[in-house]
């Protein structure tokens, strides 16, 4: 039996903006009258480390998603997409925006960070889709880099079952008040990216 | 109308409404956001918050609170609960005045912990009730519910969130915060306040009396819940009761579940869970504290039923998840169990451990010292970011909060002859580094004393501490002077010196090793995270084409030095701090104007 309407897993380096997502959409969901979940990382990881943030919309047990249990993966780092690659259920979709921050693994030689085709190859076998974005690119056009999370947060929106317009109340909030209409355009232009390829 | 928030947030909430006069804690993972939403959410109610030197001091003034008549608590994380042990266990025989909640934090999988201690251990050493909640909502109802019980029984209570409950995000219902009530006197009571051996007899005859009345009070609370099914069972506390809820429903099992919130256990409830199945699987995480009851209770009620549990079907270490008790549950049903997905790409990915920020003055500090004292000396370190500095061969050792120094003496008087130079963090420091440092100076331990001082509490999330004059409020309030604590305690030579200068570092670890007794040196910088939040902006670095590719700079692992094509390369995450440029044996990495 179904135990939560919408799994996702959304991950990224500490600093990025993951928490910032999960927030607009758990704060959506209770505008909405669902239930909702969320568990995130604190402490010691956050120093430059990877970031996991799991959101259940319309669910009442576990905070964290299950292994193969996600419906979305949103990675705003495309390493992390594949690290955490293990959450994607079969029927899910992995949105991955293609700009890496190198871990200081790579930056001093110690390892090396996989190209592009290389993280994403894998992905399209173990998920139903995967849709590679520039969400950096996006942002900036919308006004500030900074933003790039919320173009991946408007790209996320086309799979989850939430109302647009409570979406952007949501995002109305936690975001300052002078960024709000780069962020409104930046979610705008993270939907649209979904929507033209999945017309296509 | 409910919100999406944070379990600490929401407990902070529960605070509130119970009309909390005091609040006192020290920072640590996962329990910091409690005060600090206080901090955020008190608005113009008289209630004192404040951050504590360290976790003893913060119970004890929480203490001196609850019995003026204020409601109290006193935050912590799980090994806080250590350092706070002393109060706690002696609170638990003299009673509180005005209720008295502690709140111990629990890390299980050590997310960001040294250990996974289970502080329902401790509330069970004490003999106090414990609260386990499974959700952030469940924490807010009872923080309330905590001072309630804490005046009826004139005990100390235990609420003990884990992190996947004080940082996970849920639905919390908005409540009404409280001005606090009740007038505000010490009412002197010797015999119940003094505890002499006298006091402390008839005392503990009085808290081990009251744990039954305890226990029938908890056995109608609303967080145990028994819904009698089929002749299989689960019997789940706190938060794996979620999870077991969850797989009940995923397998779609006619299950019978005890869910268990509170501490002591509904022996009632277990009795007729027992009688009713023959089959039950506790699940619980860390300690078998609930198991261990249940088996007493079936000598009894039910001997032939068959207990499943700690070991073959749930770990005594790490947390639990969905996934872990959907198994067990499957195991013990002859069902099919699922295996964690898995995918042999993710082998390519490159690790991304936790780092040192770039331009954080503590690799500069090490890197000085290194320097200076060779690869022979030895590193005591101790909790903090700085420990994330381990592969500079400067952190030999970390034990627990302020550790270092005492650790540090005992290796000099156990035998060692090379140079020791230990190190701890500012706030480490004055939360337990204080007295080792008087110890190492009254035993005469020749020894160096490193205090990176960044001037906050970083690793917790930049919490004020006595070095910085701030108060968690953020009002202003006096500033210790490190070097004068240092000098009062006994240290013979002080040094300051600034990480940004490699040369006075150098200079300055190079006299702190030739002193002939207890040296100090204190490594001051402000974090680059807080600097930055203050707006101060520095000139960044870059490499000229003089680079010979050495990789000296590389070595020295700032997250801002690349290495491409045969010579370094500064990024972008550049903060300015110019010790890269110190260190370039050929000059090549110079200051770019803005």
């Amino acid at each position: 039996m179904k135990t939560s309407e919408c799994d996702i897993v959304i991950v990224g380096v500490g600093g990025q903006g993951v928490i910032l997502v999960s927030d607009v959409i758990g704060r959506a969901a209770v505008r909405a009258g669902k239930p909702v979940r969320g568990a995130e990382t604190h402490g010691m990881a956050q120093r430059g480390g990877s970031v996991v943030n799991h959101t259940r919309i319309g669910c009442r047990y576990s905070p964290m998603v299950a292994s193969g249990g996600a419906d979305v993966l949103l990675a705003l780092e495309p390493a992390e997409a594949l690290r955490f690659a293990h959450f994607l259920s079969p029927d899910g979709v992995a949105l991955v925006n293609t700009i890496p921050v190198l871990p200081i693994t790579v930056t001093t030689g110690r390892a090396r960070y996989p190209g592009l085709e290389e993280i994403l190859s894998p992905l399209r076998e173990i998920c139903r889709q995967v849709l590679p974005l520039d969400a950096i690119a996006l942002a900036k056009k919308a006004g500030t880099a900074q933003a790039m999370n919320v173009v991946m947060l408007g790209a996320l929106s086309a799979y989850m079952p939430l109302q647009q317009d409570l979406l952007l109340a949501a995002l109305d909030e936690v975001v300052p008040p002078k960024y709000r209409e780069a962020n409104r355009k930046a979610f705008q232009m993270g939907k649209a990216e979904v929507e033209s390829v999945t017309q296509t | 109308m409910s919100k999406y928030l944070l379990g600490n947030v929401a407990i902070a909430k529960g605070l509130l409404e119970a009309g909390i006069g005091l609040a006192a804690g020290y920072p640590g993972t996962p329990s910091s956001e409690i005060i600090e939403a206080l901090v955020d959410l008190k608005g113009d109610l008289p209630l004192h918050v404040e951050w504590s030197v360290n976790e003893k001091v913060a119970l004890e003034v929480a203490i001196g609170a609850s019995w003026t008549g204020a409601r109290a608590v006193a935050t912590m994380k799980h090994v806080g609960l250590n350092v706070a042990a002393d109060p706690f266990m002696t609170l638990a025989y003299l009673g509180v005045g005005a209720g008295l909640v502690v709140i111990s934090a629990d890390d299980p999988q050590c997310h960001s912990s040294q250990n996974e201690q289970d502080s329902r251990r401790f509330a069970e050493f004490a003999s106090i009730p414990c609260l386990d909640p499974s959700d952030p909502e469940e924490a807010r109802e009872m923080a309330v519910f905590a001072f309630e019980l804490s005046e009826k029984f004139n005990i100390p209570v235990m609420l003990r969130p884990t992190t996947r409950v004080s940082h996970a995000r849920a639905n919390v219902s908005a409540g009404v915060a409280l001005e606090a009530a009740g007038q505000r006197k010490f009412v002197k009571n010797p015999a119940r306040r003094v505890a002499l051996p006298v006091h402390a007899r008839p005392l503990h005859n009085e808290l081990v009396a009251k744990q039954a009345a305890i226990e029938d009070e908890l056995q109608n609370a609303p967080w145990n819940r028994l819904d009698l099914r089929g002749s299989a069972g689960i019997i789940a506390s706190g938060i794996a009761g979620l999870y077991a809820e969850e797989a009940i429903r995923d397998l779609d099992l006619d299950v019978s579940l005890l869910r268990i919130g509170t501490y002591p256990v509904p022996s009632g409830m277990i009795e007729e869970m027992l009688s009713h199945v023959s089959r039950v699987l506790v699940v619980e995480e860390l300690e078998p504290v609930v198991e261990e009851k249940v088996e007493r209770i079936a000598r009894k009620v039910n001997p032939g039923v068959e207990i499943l549990g700690k070991g073959e079907y749930i770990p005594r270490a790490g947390e639990l998840d969905f996934l872990a008790v959907r198994n067990a549950l499957a195991r013990m049903m002859g069902l099919h169990e699922k295996t964690a997905r898995r995918v042999a790409a993710e082998g390519i990915v490159p690790p991304r451990p936790p780092a040192l920020c770039p331009g954080c003055s503590h690799r500069s500090t090490y890197y000085a010292m290194r320097r200076v004292f060779g690869k022979n000396a030895v590193y005591p370190s101790d909790i903090g970011c700085y420990t994330m500095a381990i592969g500079m061969g400067t952190v030999d050792t970390c034990l627990c909060m302020g550790a270092s120094i005492s650790v540090a003496s005992g290796i000099r008087f156990g035998g060692e002859s090379e140079d020791i130079c230990c190190s701890l963090g500012d706030s480490t420091f004055l939360h337990g580094g204080m007295t080792g440092l008087l110890n190492a100076a009254y035993n005469q331990a020749r020894i160096t004393v490193t205090i990176l001082d960044n001037s906050t509490t970083a690793m917790t999330g930049h919490q004020p501490n006595p070095g910085t004059g701030v108060k968690a409020t953020g009002e202003q309030t006096a500033q210790v002077s490190l070097e004068a604590l240092a000098k009062a305690l006994g240290a013979g030579l002080v040094e300051v010196t600034d990480p940004g200068n490699l040369e006075a570092s150098l200079q300055a670890f190079r006299r702190a090793k030739e002193f002939a007794g207890l040296s100090v040196v204190i490594a001051r910088a402000t974090c680059v995270i807080k600097a930055r939040r203050s707006g101060s902006q520095r000139s960044r670095y870059a490499v000229g084409e003089d680079c010979q590719g050495c990789r000296i700079c590389v070595d020295f692992g700032c997250p801002a030095i690349e290495f491409e094509n045969e010579s370094a390369r500064i990024n972008q995450l550049c903060t300015g701090c110019g010790v890269c440029a110190q260190i370039c044996p050929a000059a090549a990495i110079r200051e770019v104007k803005r």
